[in-house]
């Protein structure tokens, strides 16, 4: 099967970019951790959201291959994120305005 | 499942239902991962739960028959109820044509030997016979019947004493059941094509499934997290969802609703599919319009899960929220509205059939056309908070579910059975009970939307005096209709046993492969690459049409 | 496989892409279960803002850090242990696998002292304690327990999976010509992972 060994081949020196993303998983948790003892308020709570996002970002793309996947997958996942995100909004059109 | 030497197809071919695999009797049956074998038993136990739903709304017509005590007490008719839409909606209509005639057709349709995942395939069976099974023991342990009706609404649902948490249970299951069906189906539409079967060549049932296949992946999780917390919440008093504890009894039905709502399109979006076959075959005209067809099942798909606060209007949301899916409503009644009209269109100037499926499939359409335009209606607000929770409703989910996933069960069974199992039944006698089944469906369920109009409210035990000439009507209709189904499964089960055999590769004259393999299909269902054509292509047919005419 | 494809045919059906693809429609499902209870904190969070911060100080934001710590670098080991039998490394492959059920395993251990230390504090549903507190408080340690306990139950799962794979590694079921079933059982663990990255910051983060 060709499509592995070229996976093997992009990986050659490809251990590096596992470690790499490690280091940037962990310095963005510090990151996270460091700001939470802030308080600005909403902002605290948006800037952990960004963070977790980024972090999942490079899991997504880099420990779950989504980078080299064809792009079917890459749409596949934005369709589940995208229900996620208007189920949410369209939940909150209930919750944030006060009448009723 | 006689394996007669009748059944030996045309060609002298073993059916699938002869090959002698590794097991025997009952187990080359219950540990088969053939698809068309699993369609099967998808379908004999689909169809047995549908004859008890049936009972039970046979039983609830009865108790309604007059004001006051009939057959039952109040607590048993709560019983009837709850178990009448747990059953039709979760056993019988939600798993439905995907699980019976998408596992037996969709591989052959696409040109494939099986679904993607078989063994996963497989195991989808025995996830809803345990459900299934699992709602039997709801109605038999000590605790009684769950009698919250299907909607499972808080704080009841917490607080009932009822077999709760086996029920909850088991509509969890069938939920993994409904997802692993749907993971099936798209991966296999993706990856098992024929190899010139492009997107575009693809029959109109298999852009149906594969829309289908994305509700039950992405909203079924939904309901499977919210009912898992409503029985933690009867086990921890986690306090959740429990009014008494902090928790809002509106947000369960936000979750409740962001999977329930999309769920009637798992129900009605495979029937569409079936209609969409049956249609064009039976006019003997391509479809009008296959793109805005295949394209409008995956708008439902996505517009149908944006609208669900729409049977919430009067449960005391914001005005915003009110005005949101007030609008959403009406935009996602928009493609349903395309393919009745393409289906119309495709009618106009063709050679018209008037065999069993095609009588189903036009009576879906005038079915649907009455149901839609009733939901339009409720979506306006100032008529829902008047006609919400009444008999209008309850008149309107009959017409849109019974009318188009029924139906298009129905349907499907008289257009496909005799392909599955080599059989043919009485054209005649399946005519009969189809105008008598029709009739006793209108009987029964249009005088819903004038009761509940009149203020009729839904799930009622009892009755003011001014409401009894409806039920009447009503009660009378469903034994009609009881009758013509009655009637109707009664003809197609003969058939299976004495039915004249067929050894026709394309009994209808339809143009998508299952017409072109064997009946019945051979275990690997073709023998060689098959041809793709245009899966709608009645040139020749066309042709004919133009020379009588 | 199926059996009939053994005796009718000898081509056995294998298609890498579309067991990846199907591993990822299933994920999405978890994702999704998860989500919903997303939904519900959020909700509930904006609801009662404070009643959370307050009762989110209870959180030991230590033992919440060195768990997220744990299953990152955990996802790290099983993406390697991928990359190593992509290159023929079977005992390397088999060390990253083992490494990543042992800090699975570490993190429930965790779990379980954190969890006993909050029941141990009256924090937990139907306590004497909690239910005089205020809706929000409650409604905190309820979303609490059951998001993280349905995630230590996902960890749990996680880890037989990749048990099962290391099985199959040394068995010489999963080679480096055929390893997509090793893919599998990464993509259900980094899952695992994304959901405590978000988890993480919701329950400790917000003092």
């Amino acid at each position: 099967m060709d499509k592995h060994n070229e996976h093997a081949e992009n990986k050659g020196h490809g251990y590096s970019i596992y470690f790499l993303v490690w280091l940037g998983l962990l310095t963005l948790t510090a990151i996270t951790v460091a700001v939470a003892g802030i308080n600005l308020g909403g902002i605290t709570i948006a800037t952990a959201i960004v963070i977790a996002s980024i972090k999942s970002y490079l899991v997504l793309t880099i420990f779950m291959h989504l980078r080299t996947e064809s792009k079917v997958f890459k749409i596949f996942v934005m369709a589940a994120l995208f229900f996620i995100v208007i189920s949410l909004v369209l939940l909150f059109a209930d919750y944030s305005s006060t009448n009723i | 499942m006689s394996a007669d030497a009748a059944a030996i197809n045309q060609n002298g071919h073993e059916s699938y239902l002869e090959y002698k695999g590794k097991y025997k009797g009952i187990f080359a049956w219950i540990l088969s991962t053939d698809h068309k074998r699993i369609g099967i038993l998808y379908m004999v136990a689909l169809l047995t739960w549908f004859i008890a739903g049936m009972v039970l709304g046979g039983l609830i017509r009865l108790e309604l028959i007059s004001p006051g005590r009939d057959i039952v007490d109040p607590q048993t008719y709560n019983a009837f109820f709850t178990l009448h839409g747990v059953i039709m909606l979760f056993i019988f209509v939600i798993p439905g044509i995907p699980a019976v005639f998408g596992n037996f057709f969709l591989p052959i349709m696409l040109g494939a030997k099986d679904v993607a995942f078989p063994r996963l395939n497989l195991f989808s069976w025995y996830l809803y016979m345990t459900g299934g099974i699992l709602v039997i023991l709801a109605i038999l342990l000590p605790g009684g019947a769950p009698d919250t009706g299907w909607t499972f609404y808080i704080p009841y649902s917490i607080r009932t004493n009822t077999n709760m948490i086996i029920t909850l249970t088991a509509v969890f299951i069938l939920g993994f059941s409904s997802i692993l069906t749907g993971l099936n189906f798209i991966t296999t539409i993706h990856r098992l094509r024929a190899p010139k079967m492009g997107w575009f060549k693809m029959p109109l049932f298999a852009w149906a499934l594969y829309a289908t296949g994305w509700i039950q992946v992405i909203v079924t999780p939904i309901i499977g997290i919210t009912l898992l917390l409503v029985i933690v919440e009867r086990v921890f008093s986690v306090g959740l969802f429990d009014p008494a504890l902090g928790g809002d009894p509106i947000l369960f039905q936000h979750l409740f609703w962001i999977y329930s709502h999309p769920a009637v399109y798992i129900m009605a979006v495979p029937a569409m599919g079936v209609i969409s076959e049956i249609i064009p075959t039976f006019a003997r005209r391509t479809i009008f319009g296959y793109k805005f067809i295949a394209f409008s099942s995956i708008a439902i798909a996505v517009f149908g899960s944006l609208v669900w606060a729409h049977h919430m209007f009067a449960a005391g949301m914001t005005d915003t929220a009110e005005f949101v899916f007030s609008l959403l409503t009406f935009l996602v009644a928009i493609p349903s509205a395309v393919k009745v009209f393409n289906w119309t269109a495709t009618l106009y100037k063709g050679s018209i059939e008037l065999d069993p499926p095609m009588l189903y499939a036009l009576a879906f359409i005038f079915l649907f056309s009455i149901g839609g335009l009733t939901g339009v209606i409720q979506g306006v607000l100032s008529v829902d908070i008047h006609i919400t929770d009444t008999y209008f409703i309850v008149g309107h989910i009959h017409y849109v579910v019974f009318g188009t996933a029924g139906f298009g069960i129905f349907a499907s069974l008289h257009y496909w059975l005799p392909k599955m199992i080599g059989k043919m039944y009485n054209i005649a006698h399946a005519k009969v009970a189809f105008w008598i089944l029709f009739i006793g469906f209108n009987f029964l369920y249009f005088p819903f939307f004038i009761m509940g109009w009149l203020g009729m409210p839904r799930r009622s035990y009892d009755y003011l005096p001014e409401y009894h000439v409806y039920h009447l009507i009503s009660t009378i209709g469903s034994w009609v209709m009881i009758a013509g189904i009655l009637y109707m499964f009664y003809n197609l089960l003969i058939s299976v046993f004495k039915g004249k055999r067929i050894t026709d590769k394309n009994i209808w004259g339809g143009e998508t492969l299952e017409w072109f393999v064997d009946t019945p299909p051979t275990l690997e269902n073709f023998d060689e690459e098959p041809e793709i054509n245009d899966p709608y292509a009645y040139k020749q047919n066309e042709i004919e049409a133009e020379e009588v005419r | 496989m199926s059996t009939h494809e053994q005796t009718v045919t000898s081509h056995v059906h294998r298609d890498d892409e579309g067991s990846r693809m199907g591993m990822w429609l299933f994920l999405f499902t978890e994702l999704i279960l998860f989500g919903g209870m997303f939904f519900i904190y959020s909700v509930y969070r904006y609801l009662h803002h404070d009643d959370f911060h307050v009762a989110a100080k209870n959180m030991n934001v230590l033992i919440g850090t060195a768990n997220t710590i744990i299953l990152l670098t955990s996802s790290m080991t099983i993406a390697v242990s991928i990359a190593a039998m992509q290159r023929g490394k079977k005992m390397l492959s088999l060390t990253l696998q083992s490494i990543t059920v042992i800090f699975g395993f570490i993190f429930l251990v965790n779990k379980y002292f954190e969890w006993t230390a909050e029941i141990g504090h009256g924090n937990y549903p139907g306590s004497p304690e909690l239910v005089n507190q205020n809706a929000g408080q409650i409604l905190f340690f309820g979303l609490y327990y059951v998001m993280t306990g349905l995630h230590g139950l996902h960890v749990i799962v996680g880890m037989i999976v990749i048990i099962f794979m290391m099985r199959f590694t040394m068995k010489d079921i999963i080679t480096p010509d055929s390893y997509v079933k090793l893919e599998a059982a990464g993509l259900y663990w980094h899952l695992v992972d994304i959901i405590w990255i978000f988890l993480f910051p919701l329950f400790y983060l917000i003092t």
